[in-house]
């Protein structure tokens, strides 16, 4: 590594001198990861402050490889005494499960070497006062936009902050700090005739505090949302075409991210095993995981195991092109990682998204429901009635119900089921509507047909 | 009379913490608590016939909580010093309006819970890596043995140790210890190119020794693999509305999500539960008395005390049909003016306290559970599910079923599909015609997401008959 460490500091420090421990104690490798941060959040409601909370945290994550055994640990106690116990704990750990042949660090030559600024810290701290003024705002946008908004969860309003170090045995060590602020209100509108109740929500989040829309806008939408659900109904059992919002899509999205993650690959269970090459899907779908969209939620310089991230082509015009793996996934697999290592301290790296989503086609929602005659438009999934392993899909839902083009009425209490597999092949439109609100995003999207369960 | 026990493992003395909240017990704060846990959790885990993973994780910490009216202010450090207890302390009782100052707390009581719902030695839980690593392998060659057509078994063994200390200014100073852990196991069969999963597990607030009684380990080995082995001949899951046999034990989700989440005193107070009008009315059918009980012993959903140190106990939620009452925490008790029933609890002490379940299920009834499937010409017939959701507000559920059978005239048939049953929470038991004597309680496996916090709970039903739910399948 001849890249110049950045922020030369006490974490740092620690990093290097554990990794140390770790060698004197029998591992002929390792990898430490140090995440620290702060978060305050406010919670109004009913334009009242229901609940502050302010904390800073810390922890550190330890993986030793014993040969080709490892073991992963971690703690919040920094003290000298509690870490040295913990490398010696890993080690014996390490010791006490078994061999396992593709186990171990990425190779050296592999490690991330530049690593762009990607924007995603901003240093702007909001005081006590300015975030509950901005959760107020936020509730009182949605508590005003129509009288039949009678009630709320209430709004929020959250700022945090952290940073992340990771050094590994290689002479690895990357650091990068990220940002995050978010809103969100929860209206409840009642119905004046029956008296039943609907809630709904929206939000915003943003890595950069200026970049987040107005307290006004998002409230306003939450309010849209919630109220358009009264007078919810139920539909008869029949089989008809779905369009799924933005929201709902973006679930199908993650969908995807989980069937084309290694770890559910090599072990057989995911319906995409032995998938790759062949076609998902019609050719206007293209999937990507960008772990490199400045300013992106799930954006970051390097993977959980120090590897560069990459914009990786999942779906490349109906074809399914890439899985997302970590080293350890990739080499069951016979694949190189695709920089998706995915951390949380204390656990072994898993495969995660970075900035994962389905690109954009050229319809609006509008001109997709009008191609429609009779079918379901989902605005709301529950439930996990999803078998990885199958495909098959079965969900709770709940949006509107389409009549000649246009949404005729909300309705509730319905399932809607098919099978992945078919339901991506089965993917008629997509909308322009791609906006990213976390790691994983879709425009609206218009599958053929699936089996809608109510009456 | 030395310090109580668990405190010492802090590092603190009870003059410290009794200072602490007397800094965020300010005139303007109504309540404060500070809550001290100290978290060790291990997990070892198996595939490919293979223990090839151990991990290990400490976390310890203090949450400082001052409540006024209806406000809450909260503050948690991962830092255990006077400074730190002060900082969190003065954070907490921004919410209120009162200056700083110390007030006169009442001298907090040192207590013990009253009972030991889980007495657990630590070794019993920490036992040694390599015990867990011979049962690992024991479950994998079992579940292989069951079929050849079992191309892969996933297990993993999980134990927490948790203590706690909780001093309120109500005046108790209490701690806690509190064990729990989990066997899963995952089989992954395959026929003809065609795959599938099934799953068992179970645990509680239990010994490593508890999963040797009976051979455990071994049933849920087979138990995963015939499920696995059982859906590769599922058929399609019907579609509609229809009647469903629901099988005892953890189908007892259905209680969790259909009823329970809606009776969080939380919900109710805000006045934004489908349930919130419904006190002392009918919504459910007369064969109907469900209860939350947090003191059945060795429990994963059982706790000595809740994290506010109240002790946990038994709370009838509905009776013969009738609403009686909402879990509670002080909080939601105090401003609600109804009692405080044990159910705040919290993930840890970084979470704030919410009201929450702990073993939910429905009391046992009279009827014959073979009659009650025979009663049914066409619908379905459900023993095991994956995970439940609930729109609090509308009171629409969801539970997904991963073993299900047809019912045709009377008799259990093909076996179908994963199809989610969807329904209505204050109708859907107003629906239960049929319960039988069968009362099972889940083999504890069940955790509870509110509000992002996870807690373990515990479910339980005898076999019931739903006379209509709307059932997702693809078929009509």
């Amino acid at each position: 590594m001849n890249q110049q460490i950045q922020h030369y500091d006490g974490y740092s420090q620690l990093a290097m001198d554990l990794l140390a421990k770790a060698k004197r104690n029998g591992a002929t490798e390792a990898d430490i990861i140090i995440a620290d941060g702060e978060t305050f959040s406010v919670q109004v409601r009913l334009g009242a402050v229901d609940r502050l909370t302010k904390a800073r945290e810390k922890h550190l994550g330890l993986r030793v490889f014993v040969g080709k055994r490892s073991a992963s640990t971690s703690t919040s106690d920094f003290s000298a005494d509690s870490l040295n116990q913990l490398v010696a704990e890993t080690c014996t750990l390490a010791k006490a499960v078994v061999e396992d042949q593709v186990s171990g660090l990425p190779a050296a030559d592999q490690m991330a070497g530049e690593r762009p600024d990607l924007d995603l810290y901003d240093p702007t701290r909001l005081n006590t006062e300015q975030q509950i003024e901005l959760a107020k705002r936020v509730e009182a946008a949605a508590m005003s936009m129509d009288e039949r908004v009678t009630n709320s969860e209430g709004g929020d309003f959250d700022s945090s902050s952290g940073r992340v170090v990771l050094g590994n045995s290689h002479g690895f060590l990357g650091e990068y700090q990220s940002s995050s602020f978010s809103m969100s209100v929860s209206p409840v509108a009642t119905d004046p005739e029956t008296g039943t109740m609907q809630r709904d929500s929206w939000y915003a989040v943003q890595r950069k505090f200026s970049k987040l829309d107005s307290p006004e806008a998002v409230g306003l939408e939450a309010a849209r949302r919630t109220v358009r659900k009264l007078g919810a109904r139920k539909v008869a059992t029949q089989r008809v075409p779905v369009v799924f919002d933005s929201e709902t899509a973006g679930s199908l999205m993650g969908n995807l991210c989980s069937a084309v993650s290694g770890y559910s690959l090599y072990k057989g269970a995911s319906f995409l095993a032995s998938q790759l090459g062949k076609p998902l899907a019609p050719e206007y779908v293209t999937v990507y995981d960008d772990g490199r969209v400045v300013g992106g939620l799930g954006s970051r310089p390097f993977d959980g195991e120090g590897l560069p991230t990459r914009k990786t082509t999942v779906v490349e015009r109906g074809v399914l092109k890439s899985y997302l793996l970590d080293t350890y996934s990739g080499r069951k697999l016979g694949l190189a990682s695709t920089g998706n290592a995915s951390r949380s301290v204390g656990e072994n790296p898993s495969v995660g998204p970075t900035n994962f989503y389905l690109a954009p086609g050229t319809k609006t929602a509008e001109d997709m429901i009008k191609t429609v005659k009779q079918g379901l438009y989902v605005t709301d999934l529950i439930g996990f009635g999803i078998n990885m392993v199958t495909g098959d899909y079965s969900r709770g839902a709940a949006g509107f119900w389409i009549e000649g083009g246009e949404l005729a009425y909300p309705v509730e209490e319905i399932t809607i089921a098919g099978n992945l597999k078919d339901m991506f092949a089965g993917i008629e439109m997509i909308g322009s509507d791609l906006v990213f609100r976390g790691r994983i995003a879709s425009p609206t999207v218009k599958i053929a047909e699936m089996m809608v369960a109510g009456n | 009379m030395g310090e109580l026990v668990q405190l010492t493992s802090f590092g603190l003395t009870e003059g410290e913490v009794l200072g602490a909240l007397g800094r965020v017990k300010v005139r303007d704060v109504d309540y404060a608590d500070l809550y001290f846990e100290s978290c060790v959790s291990e997990s070892v885990s198996m595939e490919e016939s293979l223990v090839k993973r151990a991990t290990k994780s400490v976390s310890q910490g203090v949450g400082v909580r001052a409540t006024a009216g209806e406000k809450t202010g909260f503050a948690y450090s991962d830092e255990l010093t006077k400074k730190d207890l002060e900082l969190a302390a003065d954070t907490a009782r921004y919410i209120a309006n009162s200056p700083s100052g110390t007030l006169a707390v009442p001298v907090a009581v040192r207590q013990r819970p009253t009972r030991d719902l889980y007495p657990v030695e630590r070794t019993q839980v920490e036992v040694a890596t390599a015990d867990r690593v011979s049962l690992l392998n024991a479950i994998d060659a079992e579940a292989r043995r069951y079929d050849p057509r079992i191309k892969n078994v996933m297990a993993s063994f999980n134990t927490e140790y948790k203590v706690v200390v909780v001093a309120t200014s109500d005046g108790t100073l209490i701690g806690d210890v509190q064990p729990l852990s989990r066997l899963q196991v995952t089989c992954i069969a395959e026929e003809n190119g065609q795959r599938q999963a099934g799953s068992f597990g179970g645990g509680g607030r239990v010994g490593f020794e508890f999963y040797h009684e009976g051979d455990r380990y071994l049933r849920y080995a087979r138990e995963a693999a015939r499920e696995a082995i059982l859906n590769l001949s599922a058929v399609e899951a019907p579609a509609g509305v229809m009647p469903v046999v629901l099988g005892g034990g953890w189908p007892g989700i259905l209680l969790h999500e259909a009823i329970g989440h809606g009776l969080e005193a939380d919900f109710n107070r805000k006045k934004t539960s489908a349930f919130s009008h419904l006190l002392g009315k009918r919504v459910a059918s007369d064969v109907c008395t469900i209860v939350d009980d947090g003191t059945l012993p060795g429990r994963r959903g059982s706790l000595n005390m809740d994290d506010e140190g109240t002790p946990t106990g038994r709370t009838v939620l509905i009776e013969r049909g009738i609403l009686r009452g909402y879990i509670t925490d002080k909080l939601n008790a105090r401003l609600m003016g109804i009692p405080v029933t044990g159910n705040g609890r919290r993930e840890s002490y970084q979470s704030v306290v919410l009201p929450r379940m702990t073993n939910t299920f429905m009391l046992a009834g009279t009827s014959d559970p073979e009659e009650i499937i025979r009663s049914v010409d066409r619908g379905l017939y459900a023993v095991s599910f994956g995970g439940g959701q609930v729109d609090i507000t509308n009171g629409k559920f969801v539970f997904s079923a991963s073993e299900a059978y047809l019912i045709e005239g009377g008799k259990v048939t093909r076996p179908v599909k994963g199809a989610t049953l969807i329904g209505s929470g204050p109708e859907i038991l107003t629906k239960v015609s049929m319960v039988g004597h069968d009362l099972k309680l889940d083999e504890g496996i069940g955790t509870c997401g509110k509000e992002g916090q996870s807690v373990p709970v515990g479910v339980g039903l005898p076999t019931i008959r739903i006379d209509e739910i709307t059932v997702g399948g693809t078929q009509r």
